[in-house]
């Protein structure tokens, strides 16, 4: 009995570790395409469809832009034959692994001039003379949806360049895909037309490119979803609010009860607003944004 | 007339050493110009088709020799910089894609080369050992480097200092060796292949050390801020990246600015080629744009007005060498005057006797001759490895 259970935890094992592979081979002999977070893997596989294969290997619960892939998740990467990159410096991973770079498209390369600079903590420099370190820019792009249609439209492109045969249901997919988008957009205008100048607090820096495109007033703490804040978080709450008081606080995933509770007392409805830059345990990348802005009809 | 070879041939085993020394000298004289026309012919093989396979080039303006050597030989001669923001304009011109090659440093005598994945791809260079670059801060050899330096995927690669001049100028670099490639019987051989983010790391563009944050040494810091910290000269830099420091790593400045050596290009097909070049001479694109097969076939070319001169020079010493050997002729004549005379003397008539002399020579011409053949046979096993080794 004992041999038998070692067995099928054996293979259960095996099964695991060569389901980073297994996704990379489910098509043979079509081009893979790998992509550096969800939204990007999501829009490949909507206008790619049949044509190819996409493999996406960052784990769900893991911040793909933080994400450091290991040997396996590497080789499949190196191995693709396009690699859906983000641009404004999303997944420093890049920067220490070796890739094909012919492969590699930046997908909001187009939208280069509306990249959002931020400071991330403190610079340094060596000696007075020396280059700073970059402080980096804001990477969630795709939430301002006219760069996700510009992200969409380049995947479109490379797409077309090595899937010549494929024009017509190439097309076909991503005019669906960019009606989606568009339809998306109209939505979020409208939304922060409502809104106005009303302050509008994020739980986390992640949603500067939605607060850019679209206007919201918007000021960043730094809350987990699944943490209690500390007092010094409540306090700089309770400082920002008397500045610039707000009703909204925008969540990357749902907050605890308990801190949902206080927000309330202090007059915040919390609202999910995820960046969906992970493959959602539910749903779909679509599914996902327009959850997000129905979270808005309420306090509306 | 077999009676004649049989006394010429114990006459020359008689005289071992002079026959020796004949025959090795006429053979050298009828095979140097023969064995330097194939050694340039080989050259001009080896060298052409390293350069046919790279379509185009693009370096900093300056000698085009210089470029073509230093980026498909890697032989390291001094050439200018190019930004990597290059690299935008050539994949921009949707023309083909670029390959960017940093080739400045060494290790223990072999050129360090740096460049991304598209390099191997474009070379068909496989691996035979070990696995691929993954990770900066890792080497991949060529055979014949590994062979050398008698090295294993695991092993460790410490980068020269550039100039012992200049020690602060250069940081060596700890890098590990993760795998060997196939033999290629090319210049990918002799070298040592990184990430072009490692060769920006032996320069010091970019470095690890600990979080400026976390810095407690007031001797590590010359200035700080809320927003700034200005390290000092103090603060050790890691050299040799792993696990524990790898993350730490990162470039100061744009990396766009950052310095390679060379691009290779390769076009989607000749009309692309062709309508970059045209780009390049229009002045829209700046720096210099060459076409290896013509760099090198221009080289070739100066290389054989030079085998010209040599083969002038081996007919003037051969014309000498025949004069000395017709001299020793003459002068083996008069001193075998009584040998000669004996054998007329014992009815050898005087077309006999110089048929005897006739087939020494004749022996010696063909031994010579075979000598020569030997020597050129021997060329064509060696020659591919003796120009890999001392000529590309």
């Amino acid at each position: 009995m004992k041999k038998v259970l070692l067995f099928l935890l054996g293979l259960l094992l095996i099964s695991c570790g060569s389901r980073k592979e297994e996704e990379a081979k489910e098509k043979p002999g079509l081009p893979l395409v790998s992509a550096v977070n969800y939204p990007l893997s999501y829009f490949a596989e909507r206008i790619g469809g049949d044509l190819i294969q996409v493999s996406f290997p960052v784990p769900s619960d893991v911040d793909p832009a933080y994400w450091v892939p290991d040997d396996d998740a590497l080789s499949i990467y190196q191995s693709s034959d396009l690699i859906l990159a983000n641009g404004a410096e999303y997944a420093k991973w890049m920067h220490q692994v070796s890739l094909p770079a012919s492969r590699i498209i930046n997908t909001s390369a187009k939208a280069k001039d509306n990249y959002i600079e931020v400071i991330q903590g403190a610079s340094h420099s060596h000696g007075p003379e020396g280059e700073h370190v970059h402080t980096g820019f804001a990477s969630t792009t795709w939430l301002d949806f006219r760069i996700a249609l510009i992200q969409a439209e380049a995947i479109k492109e490379v797409l077309l360049g090595i899937l010549p045969d494929g024009h017509e249901s190439i097309e076909k997919n991503y005019q669906t895909l960019e009606q989606e988008l568009s339809e998306l957009h109209t939505s979020m205008t409208e939304l922060s037309g409502k809104l106005g100048h009303e302050t509008i607090l994020g739980s986390h820096p992640v949603y500067q490119y939605l607060s850019a495109a679209y206007g919201l007033h918007m000021h960043s703490l730094h809350f987990e979803p699944v943490e209690m804040p500390s007092e010094a978080q409540w306090k700089e709450l309770d400082a920002m609010l008397a500045t610039h008081p707000a009703r909204i606080m925008l969540w990357e995933g749902e907050p605890l009860p308990e801190v949902k509770t206080i927000l309330l007392e202090k007059g915040i409805t919390s609202l999910v607003f995820n960046p969906c830059a992970s493959r959602p345990s539910k749903g779909d990348f679509m599914e996902v944004m327009n959850n997000n802005m129905e979270g808005f009809v309420n306090p509306l | 007339m077999k009676q004649s070879f049989y006394l010429a041939i114990k006459y020359l085993q008689f005289h071992k050493l002079r026959t020796l020394i004949l025959f090795c000298s006429i053979g050298l004289i009828l095979y140097l110009p023969a064995g330097l026309h194939k050694l340039i012919v080989e050259s001009e093989v080896q060298m052409m088709e390293r350069a046919d396979a790279t379509p185009l080039i693009i370096g900093a303006k300056g000698n085009s020799t210089d470029l073509v050597i230093n980026t498909l030989y890697f032989e390291q001669s001094e050439i200018d910089a190019l930004d990597l923001r290059v690299l935008d304009d050539l994949d921009g011109s949707g023309f083909g894609y670029s390959i960017p090659v940093v080739s400045y440093f060494h290790a223990r005598g072999f050129p360090i080369i740096g460049t991304n994945l598209d390099y191997f791809n474009f070379r068909s260079l496989s691996i035979a050992e070990g696995r691929m670059l993954r990770y900066v801060g890792e080497c991949v050899l060529g055979a014949s480097a590994a062979d050398r330096l008698d090295l294993q995927p695991g092993d460790s690669l410490i980068s020269s200092p550039e100039n012992f001049l200049d020690l602060a100028g250069v940081y060596p670099l700890q890098m590990e060796v993760v795998g060997i490639l196939e033999t290629t019987n090319s210049p990918d051989d002799m070298a040592v292949f990184t990430d072009l983010k490692t060769n920006w790391i032996i320069m010091g563009l970019g470095h690890g050390h600990q979080d400026m944050q976390q810095v407690k040494d007031p001797t590590l810091i010359l200035d700080r801020d809320s927003s700034h910290v200005t390290a000092s000269p103090k603060l050790f830099l890691y050299n040799k990246i792993d696990g524990k420091s790898a993350e730490s790593f990162h470039f100061h400045g744009d990396i766009k600015d950052y310095p390679i050596t060379s691009v290779l290009f390769i076009p989607q097909d000749a009309k692309s080629s062709t309508l970059l070049r045209g780009r390049f001479e229009t002045g829209e694109l700046t720096d210099q744009i060459v076409v290896p097969s013509e760099v090198v076939d221009n080289l070739l070319q100066n290389i054989f007005r030079v085998k010209q001169i040599f083969n002038t020079v081996f007919i003037l010493v051969g014309a000498a060498t025949l004069c000395i050997l017709g001299l020793i002729v003459v002068l083996t004549l008069r001193l075998r005057k009584e040998e000669l005379f004996t054998m007329f003397t014992i009815g050898s008539s005087r077309n006999k006797t110089m048929e005897i002399i006739g087939a020494e020579l004749l022996i010696l011409v063909l031994f010579s001759l075979g000598f020569a053949v030997l020597l050129y046979s021997l060329t064509g096993f060696f020659v591919e490895d003796f120009i890999r080794q001392f000529i590309i």
